[in-house]
């Protein structure tokens, strides 16, 4: 590996006529796109929230549904992020050849991994804002603090963007991803209390959970849901905003090397 | 002559295997120069370190002025691209395309839409404005390519085999752009391996091998320095039989490849009198091209 792959990004405001090239793209089966973020987190949400919650109608001194629809925010951001990040991320970088055209312009590789992350965080803060939408048509909740749950998103989709993008920058092919999805995603919204808190589960898990990076969104999410203000945002917020960084760097290197054979 | 693009003892190799190999180059402002070579004779690499996509290992490469790859970006403004594979956004229309490369290069909507009629126009695809990416017929592809390549107006074209894949018809309409591109002074830097498009378009040639330069002149010197002027093709069951006896005596240089004898020769009437008096060969007498300078130069085995 070369030393100048490891060299700082460097990124200038050439990256937004790509974000704008993305948007477009979106623009065009963005009917679908909604539909396909409203109803995978609906469905969990009711199913599970009125299923469970019926059983169980109160989790942590909340109602179950209310409980639910903090971590279901947080996990649907998650979610979309990571798949904007992985396929169509991978799809643009490979089959299509887009980011070769666009490098064959003033804009460089960093500025398109930026704009990658930028994107993928924008689609998926829309998720997180039509599960917001739904909670307040539900009447789950009418905290005007429910609103710190937008900015939260957008941290949420910048996180598991550049996480993600470090799998698209080592996948051989689509399949790999299956990978990063099962043994990562899934037991993630496992174990980071969206279901249930995560006080029900031995010690060593616990530990394990509170290093996760949706753990300190739902940390967050859970407390501005019920109308308190979280204890240690400043530190669950640092903890994300690292993440962040830390993806982006790792990624942008693996990226380099990739295209530089 | 201003050089628009140097290239001084470059060298790239991967895994240890040199792919660039001490290459310089030097192309003047207004011309069309081609680099020929065999598949992995480092043409595409080439390309790539010149504009500052990869790094190289060692020596100096300026593109309009500028260091590259340190100042790539800057030298990008005004270079236009035409890959070997297709890139353009298949999500797109025809228009569409443009316009989102355009705004790469830091152009405002108005100058790029302002711009769009004419390079439809260039590239013979007023009709297919609206038209979605996959409707397009390969040829259409490589035009709206070729458009795409000149939206920010360059003063430089690097071209990586452009016309390959595409049917006779639209090589020839590719060919003559290309040479109207040349007289309104623009710079053309293209990659081929069909000599006839290097000898009809480029005002000088290279002919890359293991990527070192093993030849370059002017399409017309390259023959005439490089190789006889007359061939005699001979072909035929009995080729090498009769080339065995009688090639010798009759050719200065010949060379056999399957059933094909290739006789080079300065006279070739002597040649054509016994060939003649054969009734079992056939054979076919023709000037020297830049495919046979290329042959020799780079052999004739395959290249995979």
């Amino acid at each position: 590996m070369n030393r100048r792959h490891f060299s700082l990004p460097s990124v200038s405001p050439r990256f937004f006529p790509i974000w704008r090239r993305h948007l477009l793209v979106w623009k065009k089966i963005a009917g679908t796109s909604i539909i396909g973020h409203i109803a995978d987190p609906m469905i969990y949400l009711l199913g599970l929230g009125y299923g469970l919650g019926s059983l169980v109608p109160q989790m942590g001194g909340t109602p179950y549904l209310v409980f639910l629809a903090a971590g279901t925010v947080c996990y649907s951001t998650m979610n979309s992020a990571s798949f904007e990040a992985l396929y169509s991320g991978f799809a643009r970088m490979h089959d299509q050849r887009t980011w070769e055209a666009i490098m064959n312009t003033p804009v460089t590789l960093d500025d398109i991994v930026l704009a990658e992350i930028l994107w993928a965080a924008s689609k998926a803060t829309l998720s997180g804002v039509a599960v917001l939408g739904v909670v307040y048509l539900l009447g789950l909740s009418h905290s005007a603090l429910t609103l710190w749950l937008i900015p939260l998103a957008v941290l949420i989709g910048l996180c598991f963007a550049a996480l993600g993008l470090i799998m698209t920058a080592l996948a051989p092919s689509y399949d790999f991803f299956m990978y990063y999805f099962t043994l990562v995603i899934t037991p993630m919204m496992l174990l980071s209390g969206v279901f249930f808190p995560m006080e029900q589960l031995p010690k060593l898990w616990q530990n394990l959970s509170a290093i996760l990076p949706l753990t300190h969104a739902v940390e967050i999410a859970r407390p501005l849901m019920t109308g308190t203000v979280p204890s240690g945002a400043l530190l669950h917020v640092g903890a994300l905003l690292g993440y962040t960084l830390a993806g982006f760097y790792v990624s942008l290197v693996l990226f380099r090397r990739r295209l530089s054979r | 002559m201003t050089a628009v693009l140097s290239v001084r003892n470059l060298h790239k190799s991967y895994a240890g295997q040199a792919v660039v190999d001490g290459l310089g180059i030097s192309v003047n402002k207004g011309e069309c120069y081609g680099m020929l070579g065999p598949n992995g004779a480092g043409k595409t690499t080439t390309l790539r370190l010149m504009l500052g996509l990869i790094e190289p290992d060692s020596g100096s490469l300026s593109l309009l002025g500028h260091a590259v790859p340190e100042h790539a970006r800057e030298a990008r403004l005004r270079v236009g691209v035409v890959p070997q594979v297709d890139n353009l956004d298949p999500d797109f229309t025809v228009a569409e395309n443009l316009l989102v490369y355009g705004r790469y290069f830091g152009m405002a909507d108005a100058k790029i839409q302002a711009r769009i009629p004419d390079l439809l126009d260039f590239a013979n695809l007023a009709h297919k404005r609206d038209a979605k990416i996959p409707t397009l017929s390969g040829g259409m592809k490589r035009r709206l390519t070729l458009a795409r390549a000149l939206v920010n107006d360059p003063d430089i074209i690097f071209l990586d085999e452009p016309t390959t894949g595409l049917d006779p018809q639209a090589r020839h309409l590719i060919w003559q752009r290309l040479r109207e591109l040349t007289m309104q002074g623009k710079t053309l830097l293209l990659t081929t391996h069909f000599m006839d498009e290097a000898e009809r378009l480029c005002h000088r040639l290279a002919i890359l091998d293991h990527g070192r330069m093993v030849a370059e002149d002017t399409p017309r010197d390259m023959i005439a320095k490089h190789i006889e002027p007359q061939v005699v093709e001979v072909y035929g069951e009995r080729t090498s039989a009769w080339a065995d006896e009688h090639a010798a005596h009759y050719c200065e240089r010949f060379e056999i490849s399957g059933e094909t004898a290739f006789c080079y020769v300065r006279d070739a009437q002597p040649l054509l009198a016994h060939l003649h008096a054969q009734n079992d060969l056939r054979y076919l007498h023709r000037p020297a091209n830049l495919e046979d300078v290329f042959l020799k130069l780079t052999g004739r085995e395959m290249r995979e």
